[in-house]
Order: C-alpha cells, then sequence, then structure tokens
C-alpha cells in the first residue's frame, strides 16, 4: 500500500488544527498523566460547532473541491472494500489497455455483478498510468466489451463514475473519443440487463455519461455531477477564473440539485467531513444501497427493463409546451 | 407550402445569417478574398475562389437537400425554458432567434430527396451554436422516432459546435443518452440513419447521435471531434498538428465516411438513398 499524504482543502483547515490540538492535549495528558478533560471537552465542543457551521453550509465549490479531495476513496478502493471478490479484466481487444477505467467480474454477498468504474490514481505515479481517470476511447471500448459480457451472462452492470472527463488530447480524438462515447449510449440504452450507476466523486460530463447510462442513478452525498467544469464554465461565460464559485452554483451539480431536478434517484450518505474521512463506513453506505437496488431490479424482466429504461431517458427534459 | 411561407416571412422581418454579411461583397474566411455576395449564393455559399464552406441556417440547409417544395415540418411542441434559471440564458435564446429566425436551434421534419422520402432533422450553428438542451434532444428524438414509425430512412444533419447546451446543466447531458437511445432503437428496427457533419460540430451532439450514422459524411474542412482545440491546447500544453479535427482527418483516421463537397451532397444523398430503398 501507497502511504498516502494527507491532503486538506481551505474549509477543511480550522477542524483540522482542532481535531491535532485535542489529539495533543490526550497525548500530553496520557505522558505527564495531568488532567486536561475540562480543556479537551471544551475544543470538543468547539470542534463539534464548527463542523456543524460549515458541514451544514457547503457550497457548491466547497463540493466540487471534496469531490476532488485527494484522499477520497476511488473505485478501486471501494471495490475492495464492498465486493467480497473481484477478478478484473482488461483490454478493448482492438488497440490497449486503458488504464483509466478498470472493470471485471464482482460478488457481492449472493450477487454477481459485472463491475465497471473510473479510476483515478492515488499517488503521482499512479495518476500518470491511470491518466488522472480520463479515459481513451480504448477505456470506453473496453467498457462496451464488458457490457457485452454481462449481457451474455444474465448479470446486473454496476458502475461507479469518478472522472474529470474523456481525456482531451490529440490520440484521444484520432481514435475517435465521440464515437466511443456514444456507442456505449447507445448500447446501454439497449442493453438487457439491469444498470445501476453510482457517482461516487466526480461526473465530468460526457466521459462519466460513457459508463452512466443506467436504470438507477445513486449518488454520494458529495459527489458532483456536470455537464461542464465549473473552470470552463467560467472561462466561457464570465472569461474570468475567480467566477468559478458562482458557475458551481449555476450549474446545478450537486447530489441535492440533482435529486430535485429528478435526474437521480438517490442519495447515499457520506460520514460527517466526507467520505475520505471514513472510507469503511462510506463502503459500508454504498453496499447497502447496492444490495437493495439490485434486489428491486432483478425482478423485473430482461425486455421490460430496456422499455423501462428507454421510457425513462425518453422523458427528461424541460420545456414550456407551446 | 406553410413552411416555405413562414421561411419568406422571416427573410422579409430581416433574418441575417452568420458568415455573410449584408451588402454586395464578403470577404472570404478561408483565402481572404472579396467574392460578390450574388456569386456566393449561387455557389451554395460556397467561396468560387478557394471553396471555403460558408456557414447554411437550418432553412437554407433544408433547402438545398431536400426537393423542391417536399418538406414538412413537424411540431415538436416544445420551446425553451430555463430550467436552471442559468444567468443570461433567457438573452441568449432571444438573441438565438434574432440570428436565425428560428424558435430554437434544431428543425425537424419530412420531404424527399430525388423522391425518396425520408425524415430529417437539422441543427443550425447559429442558434447558441447549435447546442443541444432539452428542445434540440426532444426534436431529434421525435424526428427519430417519426423515422421509425414511417420506416423511413432518417437524414440529421450537425451544426452543433456548441456541443451539449452548459445553460441546461445535466438535463443537456441527458439529451445524450435520450437522442442516443432512439437512434438505437432505430438501428434495432433496421433502418438507415445518415449523418451529415457540418462546421463545426463538438462535444456532446458529437459524442451522441452525430458521429453514430450508418453512412457519415462531412462537409470540406469542418471541425468536427469531442473537445474543443483551445481545451486540448491547454492540456498537452502544445499546438496542436495543421488540420487536426477538420473533416479530412477524421476521413484519414477511419472516423467518418466520405467528404464531399457541398455541391454534391444531393447527388451523393440521392445514390445512398437509391441503394438503401428498393
Amino acid at each position: 500500500m501507497v502511504q498516502r499524504v494527507t491532503y486538506s482543502l481551505d474549509f477543511e483547515k480550522p477542524m483540522l488544527e482542532l481535531e491535532h490540538k485535542i489529539e495533543e492535549l490526550k497525548g500530553l495528558a496520557n505522558k505527564e498523566g495531568l488532567d486536561f478533560n475540562e480543556e479537551i471537552s471544551r475544543l470538543q465542543s468547539r470542534l463539534k460547532k464548527l463542523e456543524e457551521e460549515t458541514l451544514a453550509h457547503l457550497t457548491p465549490w466547497q463540493k466540487v473541491q471534496l469531490a476532488r479531495h485527494p484522499n477520497r476513496p476511488k473505485s478501486l478502493t471501494l471495490v475492495h472494500l464492498i465486493f467480497d471478490d473481484f477478478l478484473p479484466l482488461h483490454g478493448d481487444r482492438l488497440y490497449s489497455e486503458d488504464q483509466a477505467i478498470i472493470g471485471g467480474l464482482a460478488r457481492i454477498e449472493e450477487e454477481r455483478v459485472v463491475f465497471i468504474g473510473h479510476q483515478k490514481g492515488e499517488s503521482i505515479k499512479d495518476n500518470l498510468s491511470r491518466n488522472f481517470g480520463m479515459a481513451h476511447p480504448e477505456g470506453y471500448r473496453k467498457a462496451h466489451r464488458l457490457m457485452n459480457l454481462a449481457e451474455k451472462l444474465h448479470r446486473p452492470i454496476l458502475t461507479f463514475i469518478d472522472t474529470p472527463g474523456a481525456y482531451p488530447g490529440i490520440e484521444a480524438e484520432e481514435r475517435g473519443q465521440a464515437e466511443a462515447i456514444a456507442a456505449n449510449l447507445e448500447r446501454m440504452s439497449q442493453l438487457q440487463v439491469p444498470i445501476l450507476v453510482i457517482i461516487i466523486g466526480e461526473g465530468g460530463s460526457g466521459g462519466a455519461l460513457g459508463i452512466g447510462v443506467g436504470d438507477r442513478i445513486l449518488m454520494l452525498e458529495n459527489a458532483v455531477y456536470s455537464v461542464i467544469t465549473p473552470e470552463g464554465c467560467a472561462a466561457i461565460l464570465w472569461k474570468n477564473q475567480e467566477k468559478v464559485e458562482e458557475a458551481a452554483k449555476a450549474l446545478r451539480l450537486t447530489s441535492q440539485d440533482l435529486f430535485n431536478l429528478g435526474l437521480i434517484d438517490e442519495i447515499i450518505p457520506e460520514p460527517r467531513g466526507g467520505a475520505h474521512k471514513d472510507p469503511e463506513q462510506t463502503a459500508l453506505n454504498i453496499k447497502e444501497r447496492i444490495i437493495k437496488h439490485l434486489e428491486e431490479l432483478k425482478k423485473i424482466s430482461p425486455t421490460e427493463v430496456v422499455e423501462k429504461r428507454y421510457k425513462k431517458y425518453r422523458g427528461i427534459g424541460k420545456f414550456k409546451r407551446g | 407550402m406553410g413552411w416555405l411561407e413562414r421561411t419568406y416571412n422571416k427573410i422579409k422581418r430581416g433574418k441575417k445569417t452568420i458568415d455573410i454579411p449584408d451588402g454586395l461583397w464578403t470577404r472570404c474566411t478561408g483565402c481572404g478574398q472579396t467574392v460578390y455576395n450574388k456569386n456566393l449564393k449561387e455557389n451554395l455559399k460556397v467561396c468560387p475562389e478557394c471553396g471555403y464552406h460558408f456557414y447554411l441556417g437550418a432553412e437554407e440547409r433544408i433547402e438545398i437537400t431536400l426537393d423542391k417544395d417536399s418538406f414538412v415540418e413537424y411540431d415538436s411542441k416544445v420551446n425553451s425554458g430555463d430550467p436552471l434559471s442559468f444567468p443570461g440564458y433567457k438573452e441568449k435564446l432571444i438573441k438565438g432567434e434574432e440570428k436565425t429566425g428560428l424558435d430554437e436551434a434544431a428543425v425537424i421534419g419530412e420531404g424527399e430527396i430525388g423522391g425518396k422520402p425520408i425524415v430529417i432533422g437539422v441543427t443550425d450553428f447559429g442558434f447558441m451554436g447549435g447546442s443541444m438542451g432539452s428542445v434540440v434532444g426532444e426534436r431529434i428524438t421525435i424526428t427519430t422516432e417519426k423515422a421509425i414509425d414511417k420506416r423511413r430512412p432518417l437524414l440529421i444533419i450537425s451544426g452543433s459546435g456548441g456541443g451539449a447546451r452548459m445553460q441546461e446543466g445535466v438535463i443537456s447531458l441527458m439529451q445524450m443518452a435520450k437522442t442516443s437511445a432512439a437512434i438505437a432503437e432505430l438501428k434495432k428496427q433496421g433502418l438507415l440513419y445518415i449523418s451529415l457533419l457540418t462546421n463545426p460540430t463538438m462535444g456532446g451532439v458529437m459524442a451522441s447521435f452525430a458521429s453514430r450514422g450508418d453512412i457519415i459524411i462531412a462537409e470540406p474542412g469542418a471541425l468536427l471531434g469531442f473537445a474543443g482545440p483551445r481545451v486540448i491546447k491547454q492540456t498537452i500544453k502544445q499546438q496542436t498538428p495543421e488540420g487536426f479535427q477538420r473533416s479530412e482527418f477524421l476521413l484519414e483516421h477511419g472516423i467518418i465516411d466520405m467528404v464531399v463537397e457541398r455541391g454534391k451532397i444531393r447527388s451523393t444523398l440521392i445514390k445512398i438513398l437509391d441503394f438503401a430503398l428498393s
């Protein structure tokens, strides 16, 4: 296991400082045999108050930062915590193996699913080989292959979304990035097995949707899902990076926003302070939902599941009737 | 006929096109030469000097593609709202209307090409970059479903440099899934889908219906791709190669079937439809 560097966001710092102070005092009390109980409980209540104030009022931009938090549990971390068994499969059979998207055969209690997920890196080195979770066409084509396999074996598909977006590079364009994503959208609309999609971190536009068409869409509380990054939006709209907070708000990219718009089915709660504070608890929360939704989706027949999915997407859109 | 009358009314109201200003002469974007507007119009808005393909609005596009008077527009019964109360969106919609004379970035309907009945959808770059929000997604889906109902080939002409429309957030993103589902159904039913790509078509439109024609045709020199050239330059921190993301580049990389100049598109479509229809 790589030693992970602890990384803190600006709004986390005052809370982390208090946490450290409390730990220090506890240590000192143990070592010196002194009684700091009163001081410790005073700090603890201050911490609690600070947490309540900060965490209850996270802005959309702060949620974007949480969703991108380097210590946030990523697909593989969750895979190992959630699944009882996981057999990774590799390659698109056409060009290459793209490590920005992982996939394979997974068992979760009695359920067997084909898993597909974006994979961000845990370190700089890991991120370089995983391209920061930004897939090339071969990643989407590997996913496509695994979807076909799932249908053949009559197993549901579970996907984890966590990507800044599909990779914007020369080779990606040369190999048909747009076509690779579009082909998946078509394929996912016709798959005769249930598809459960969970946005665990960053849902970056078409690159997220490329493995994100499903019968149920769930989102971790602090995950975000957006048609464009707030940075990109601010650059286009205001030609100004300082407007990034405003852009994050305007895009309605938080789980609560998307739930209110009827675009996702359920919000999965995160441990206090965010998923990175307690990956084990996060995994447990996700696991519980996976089992519940698979249980429900399993009851739908293969033809009905396709019909229902078509109707669901057919109905998405907000207009003025003219 | 109803549709044609409407078009003419709009022209009288002072419809403006983008690359071609009012007046007698136009400076060509491609070669910088000054071209007589009358010649340009007669040449389907292709520069007679260098072959640069100027912007064509959806209505002009339909006019030069379909048989005379054969087009019947579908009424989608939907117009754009502002579901996210997004800053400046309402103003942009009005601007798009003024610029194109259209009520949204897509026009749909049916008609004939060389006497062959088809169903058609056209997106117009002049209206918010031809970007896809709820209305464009709904219209492309309706027209695809009409093709299924009527068992006719589907032709979609894209001019959608704006991709998925930012101002409707994830609702726009989901239009990619919605239109793709309709296209997948059309293909499953054994019907032909021809995609004609025009300058520019990018992002969410390219990553959904536009890049998935059974046959894909592009006009020469069109900018076509997933990520915008500026985003790519920023990411890779170097210049993109000459001709990158242009039609000819896509042809070379196996992404499209052919690059066809505007004057030959109609005859090419007739050949394909002749082959496909008995």
